[in-house]
């Protein structure tokens, strides 16, 4: 399954101007033409899809509207008929979430001493920390320094960072490489033994520690090895439907939902740390996403439901380029190093739109506005995309630089007959990342007590836009100080009466705020279904 | 993501554990799956080809061979019938690489098995990935580290290996083991990371981080702007 014959023409168009184009330069937006820009076709600027919290500690602040839906829900289970006196686990510790950060979590209370229970919605290690593919970042290079690598952040966020999370993130980030060393995680390297850095998007010295383009999977795996090494309880496909606190208010566990046997569990805990990561899988106004399967916001919305407030959760990435076609792998990330490396970006007129190497958000902008002015290129399925004209890197670099620096994206796509070697790449900006989430401090504290997060759920250490390879460094970071800190706090071993009242409060706050019909939430799995299938069931 | 009239698509004709579905040309299995109103839990992962979860067997029309696939980088073909494999038991050791003294020595008491390899090279042939398992495991019954790690690099850990083994070896387990001593002696020998480590544990850079997190917007913008930025090298 090569390129459709009706998209042919316009590789063609692509291919004849390659050469005109090569060497030119393309000018850079001035700063009126890119707030212009942002204005008219950043997703994030579109007034219609964002609207008012009308319940919660957020009440009144604008949030994605599939966000808000949920946000705005009712519980899956009925508060009033739910028995609180059958707890099925006890737990010093309960970590909600089996990526990056709940392994971490895991690994580090356990380490502390404390008994610790992992519940994750499908199995141990699914979620976008396995699909990273760039780097880790820390300033480990003797010309860097943690003061740099703060700077970088808060520049990339927009000076809109949490300063304790960033001092946090930027002094942790090398320790953490030394502990992902010493677990065995294997790192790129030099020929003299020493971990080979790059420096990506933002940052200004090399910083970015790898593993291939594999980054993330070589660190997911040797975690959930090291966590299947030790003595912590697992529960694999259990979703966390709601918190449970304490008639104090602590919180003190959570309801598990079995999947396998349609069950709910009650764990009481000492301390819970949610690590459920972000929200790709809302499709945040109807984009592809890069995000896994269970990117669907689970843990902002217990956390909301129990009253944690939340922070930037307005604030979404999109990647400029997420590949459109094939259709298998729509939304799919292509590096940012491919336009580094002289790929150009080519509307189907075979011309370019914007100079590639301006920031993420103006880049998307672009796109959207080539496609949306019908300059951009309409696939058999529907979708549209513009070009990456992937060729050029061999033109610029000598034949055979894309298939030796890109090996990953070359084999990908290969499986579906395209040679991007010599064929461009469809593209269009697929939704990335959660800026935003559970208002933290260093140590992964909510605004309940007990109640502990760490990863993409958390908010504030990236500001409203997060530098490349600075979210596999957060959610080790603060996977590990959540992980320690709830060990602690769950010590001190407080008993109070378990209650679902948080659930009962805010489902009559639900009412007093006309929302008649919410939808029940959080989420779990996206609705994929099919349409044929969907009218075969009559509901 | 339902797209609108997926209906009206050509189709071709699989079979889902026997039971036959009509399916759009050129969907994945998953999507094929989805489409035939399975609304998956277990053997669904990324979504892109990065995490072994969507492991599928099948057969085609014809052919004897036993196919393998990730469901969802496999488009669907005309008479393919097929069953995921999302879960097989397979042997993991447990171990603290801090307590062993001699991790490669300690390869064969973890994993005895290995010794049993038939050299029938069935896991190669399983191997969605399109990984040589089998030259893995023989690199590793030498213990050479290195070319474990090299071989096995792309692993996914789908336990497709291990569920076609004869000698019930647990491929994907023992490379695991083989990865993790290796990257450890790798750290042993030159931490990078280390030393930077050791100056933040001493708090060399706590006032000055601690000044950057008292800074005011304006005084961080201004250094921000000023920063020297290396060239970058991918």
């Amino acid at each position: 399954m090569s390129y459709p014959e009706n998209l042919r023409d316009s590789i063609d168009r692509v291919k004849a101007s390659r050469q005109a184009r090569l060497g030119a330069e393309f000018p850079r937006l001035t700063p009126e033409e890119k707030t212009a820009l942002l204005a008219a076709f950043h997703p994030d600027y579109r007034a219609e899809s964002k609207r008012e919290l009308r319940v919660g500690p957020n009440r009144g602040e604008r949030v994605p509207q599939e966000l808000a839906d949920l946000l705005e829900g009712k519980s899956w289970i009925d508060p009033d008929r739910f028995r609180l006196d059958r707890v099925d686990y006890e737990t010093d510790v309960l970590v909600v979430g089996g990526g990056g950060a709940g392994c971490t979590a895991a690994l580090l209370a356990r380490e502390h001493g404390a008994r610790v229970m992992l519940a994750t919605k499908l199995r141990l290690g699914d979620s976008n920390t396995i699909m990273a593919e760039g780097g880790i970042a820390a300033a480990t290079e003797p010309e860097d320094s943690p003061m740099l690598h703060y700077l970088d952040t808060v520049g990339g966020g927009r000076y809109e960072n949490v300063p304790e999370l960033v001092e946090a993130l930027v002094l942790d980030a090398p320790l953490v490489v030394e502990w992902l060393e010493n677990l065995g995680v294997v790192f790129d390297r030099r020929p003299d033994g020493s971990i080979l850095t790059h420096a990506p998007g933002g940052h200004c010295r090399r910083r970015s520690h790898s593993c291939k383009d594999l980054t993330g999977l070589e660190i997911m795996r040797v975690l959930r090895d090291e966590v299947r090494n030790k003595d912590i309880e697992i529960m694999e496909f259990c979703a966390a439907v709601e918190l449970l606190l304490d008639e104090n208010g602590n919180c003190a566990g959570a309801v598990l939902y079995n999947f396998d046997n349609q069950e709910y569990l009650l764990v009481r805990a000492g301390a819970v740390i949610l690590t459920t990561g972000g929200m790709g899988r809302l499709h945040i106004n109807k984009f592809p996403t890069s995000n896994h399967y269970g990117a669907t916001a689970d843990g902002l919305v217990v956390a909301y439901r129990a009253g944690a407030p939340l922070l930037y959760v307005d604030a979404v990435q999109y990647h400029p380029t997420g590949v459109a076609w094939p259709d298998q792998m729509l939304g799919y990330l292509i590096t940012e190093a491919l336009r580094a490396h002289g790929a150009h970006l080519v509307n189907a007129r075979g011309e370019r739109f914007i100079n590639e190497l301006e920031t993420r958000d103006a880049v998307a902008s672009a796109i959207i506005r080539e496609c949306r002015e019908g300059r951009g290129v309409r696939t058999p399925t529907g979708t549209e995309g513009v070009w990456l004209d992937t060729p050029m890197i061999d033109l610029i670099g000598g034949q055979g630089k894309m298939a030796r620096q890109f090996t990953g994206i070359c084999k990908r796509f290969e499986r579906y007959g395209i040679d991007v070697s010599s064929d461009p790449i469809l593209v269009y900006p697929t939704q990335h990342y959660q800026n935003g989430g559970v208002k933290h401090d260093p140590q992964g504290k909510t605004a309940i007590p007990g109640l502990f997060v760490a990863g993409e759920v958390g908010g504030g250490v990236h500001g409203r836009n997060r530098l490349g390879a600075n979210s596999l460094v957060d959610i080790f970071v603060f996977g590990r100080r959540a992980g320690a800190a709830a060990a602690l706090y769950a010590r001190d071993g407080r008993s109070g009466k378990l209650t679902l009242e948080h659930v009962r409060r805010f489902h009559r706050e639900l009412q007093k705020a006309g929302i008649r019909e919410p939808v029940t939430s959080p989420l779990l799995i996206p609705d994929y279904l099919g349409a044929g299938h969907k009218a075969r069931q009559h509901v | 993501m339902a797209r609108k009239g997926e209906e009206e698509l050509s189709k071709v004709n699989i079979f889902i554990m026997g039971k036959r579905y009509e399916i759009p040309e050129g969907y994945t299995i998953m999507r094929a799956f989805e489409y035939a109103g399975y609304r998956l839990i277990r053997g669904c992962g990324c979504r892109a080809g990065a995490c072994g979860a969507c492991a599928v067997v099948y057969r085609t029309v014809g052919d004897y061979r036993l196919k393998s696939g990730l469901a969802c980088q496999t488009p669907v073909e005309e008479g393919m019938n097929l069953t995921q494999v999302p879960f097989f038991p397979a042997q993991k050791a447990v171990y603290d690489l801090n307590r062993i003294a001699d991790p490669v020595a300690e390869f064969y008491r973890l994993y005895p098995e290995l010794s049993r390899c038939l050299g029938c090279n069935v896991c190669t042939k399983i191997c969605p990935q399109g990984l040589d398992v089998m030259y893995y495991i023989a690199a590793a019954q030498r213990k050479d580290l290195a070319l474990t790690t090299e071989l096995s690099f792309d692993c996914l850990l789908c336990g497709l290996c291990a569920a076609r083994c004869p000698a019930e070896i647990s491929q994907f387990n023992v490379a695991m083991y083989a990865r993790r001593v290796y990257g450890k002696e790798l750290a042993k020998k030159y931490s990078y990371a280390r030393r930077r480590a050791d100056e933040i544990r001493r708090g060399v850079y706590n006032d000055e981080v601690r000044r950057l997190r008292e800074m005011d917007r304006q005084s961080l913008k201004e250094l921000y702007d000023r920063r020297d930025i290396v060239k970058a090298k991918y």
